[in-house]
């Protein structure tokens, strides 16, 4: 079972008790951009084999949104981070760099 | 060298010949050679959709030169892990086009392959629990009507002489009727992929297992070829047909496609005496069964809700899913669960499969079908056989990767999540 600390309450919450909200730091398109750009934002997802991070919603507890950085193979959490942010924590990064060599942010075009 | 590699046909007699001789002349079902240097067609995936895309192209086209790849073992991947249900009950007319093409060649798969699938086309019945439901089904039926797809809006008491066992007035969604399709039903999963296999290789078709494609090439936007674990290989045509994988593979490529990957799971029970002859699927209260001819009960899951790689998934939807079957089916609540298994299934935004054409010249996909692909497989390898052979094919048209840039979806909730 999938367990998530949630960092806006603290809680150790497992799958049951949040909603899984997909890929994280998606860059959004609104009105006048091209089809391109919105079929990418909506659709070509990353769905990597491997480092993941996502966004995660403490739906059974404080209801808040946060974003986890996980491993889409061996289920290991890396961590959990605040969702006001555009990208991962430097520690973060730099944890996931420690565990997955030749790991690099943003490393799929 | 490729060549037709004449194989003994299974039949009757052939048995009577071997039991008088100790049963020493069967032969390997297919060959297992070392690749080739060069294919006409290289195909990625040894599943069913693959073999079935490989055997086709022989068949339909006489595209014999062709090397089947697989990275672990033969319809080892969803194909040996599905609920083996077949039907055709779609709403929208590409999907019921498809999914009818497949279950037709089903009815006569066994003959075609020399090879018995099992094909039993015992009944499919979609239950109705809430009144969306009645509506939803009863509309269902009358598209499947225009489409020439054989279904009917059945009674509760219809249902529950089909389906003894069933509980009409569950404590808390009664069965108010269903969607029935009585050529509907279940395939042995392993024979097909075998089938398509054994029948690949009499064509002269290399099947090569436990070879891992680690990159795709391509010059000047036209693909040329493949890297494995067993060394290169050339191709003039390439098929990525690797259902959960193929973000994978087209990362390998150099594009994206519109897929995500979750678990889904499939449980067995310890076999016991049969005590239904029909597929019951119940998506209101998400499960569905049926009884393989081992006496097992074969049940379907639900899918984890985030992206997944390991073929395993999360406990408590089993336990969501049990509950459930005991509300519907009462008389298995003593019943001792077997295996439990997952699979990856690869799920696109509108529920429908990929089958296309990609930013590289001469290399194709079939992927996306999602928690439904089994019951697709023989139309789903027609369809791709006769794009990759003739760049177009009336079955695959709606179903391009370019539906999801012009919004041309085909939205088919009936195929969401669980219900499969």
């Amino acid at each position: 079972m999938l367990i998530l600390e949630c960092p806006c309450c603290g809680v150790l919450a497992d799958e049951t008790e949040l909603t899984a909200g997909g890929e994280a730091h998606l860059k959004r398109f609104g009105p006048e951009s091209s089809d391109d750009e919105f079929e990418g934002y909506l659709f070509r997802r990353e769905n990597p084999r491997g480092v993941h991070f996502e966004r995660w919603r403490h739906s059974h507890g404080c209801g808040k949104w946060f974003h986890a950085a996980r491993n889409t193979v061996t289920l290991e959490v890396y961590g959990t981070y605040s969702a006001q942010t555009t990208e991962p924590p430097e520690a973060i990064r730099q944890k996931i760099s420690g565990v997955a060599p030749g790991w690099k942010w943003r490393l799929f075009k | 060298m490729p060549g037709v590699h004449q194989m003994k046909r299974y039949s009757a007699f052939a048995v009577a010949r071997e039991a008088l001789r100790f049963h020493t002349g069967w032969e390997r079902a297919w060959r297992s050679p070392e690749p080739r240097r060069r294919y006409d067609v290289v195909i990625v995936g040894a599943g069913g959709h693959g073999l079935a895309t490989a055997y086709y192209l022989g068949k339909n086209f006489g595209i014999t030169n062709v090397a089947v790849i697989e990275k672990g073992w033969l319809g080892g991947g969803n194909t040996g892990r599905n609920t083996t249900i077949i039907r055709s009950n779609y709403l929208q007319d590409p999907s019921a086009a498809i999914y009818e093409k497949a279950r037709g060649l089903y009815e006569t798969l066994s003959q075609d392959l020399n090879y018995n699938v099992m094909f039993s086309p015992r009944g499919v019945m979609m239950l109705a629990q809430t009144q969306h439901e009645i509506r939803g089904y009863q509309r269902t039926a009358h598209a499947n009507a225009l489409q020439g797809v054989e279904t009917r809006f059945i009674t509760p008491a219809e249902v529950k002489e089909l389906c003894p066992i069933i509980e009409l007035d569950g404590p808390r969604y009664p069965v108010l009727g269903a969607l029935w399709q009585p050529r509907g039903g279940t395939a042995r999963h392993d024979a097909v992929a075998w089938g398509y296999a054994r029948a690949c290789s009499a064509m002269g078709m290399d099947i090569i297992q436990k070879c891992e494609v680690t990159g795709i090439r391509s010059e000047n936007g036209k693909v040329r070829g493949v890297d494995t674990t067993k060394g290169p290989i050339d191709c003039a045509k390439l098929g990525i047909v690797v259902a959960g994988h193929s973000g994978v593979l087209a990362e390998q490529a150099g594009f994206r496609l519109p897929i995500e990957s979750l678990a889904l799971q499939a449980l067995v029970s310890e076999p016991i005496k049969p005590c239904m002859d029909v597929v019951v699927m119940a998506n209101t209260v998400h499960g569905y069964m049926s009884q393989s001819d081992k006496g097992e009960m074969v049940i379907g899951g639900g899918t984890d809700g985030f992206n997944n790689y390991t073929q395993r998934g999360s406990f408590h939807h089993i336990e969501e899913t049990v509950r459930a079957l005991i509300e519907t089916f009462p008389m298995i609540s003593r019943l001792k669960m077997l295996r439990q298994w997952g699979g990856i299934v690869d799920m696109t935004g509108d529920r429908s499969p990929i089958l296309s054409k990609t930013p590289i010249e001469g290399c194709f996909v079939n992927c996306g079908w999602g928690t439904g692909g089994f019951k697709a497989i023989p139309g789903s390898g027609w369809a791709m056989a006769e794009l990759m052979a003739q760049g177009r094919s009336p079955l695959a048209e709606e179903f391009s990767l370019d539906r999801f840039r012009v919004g041309k979806f085909i939205d088919e909730s009936v195929a969401a999540g669980v219900a499969h």
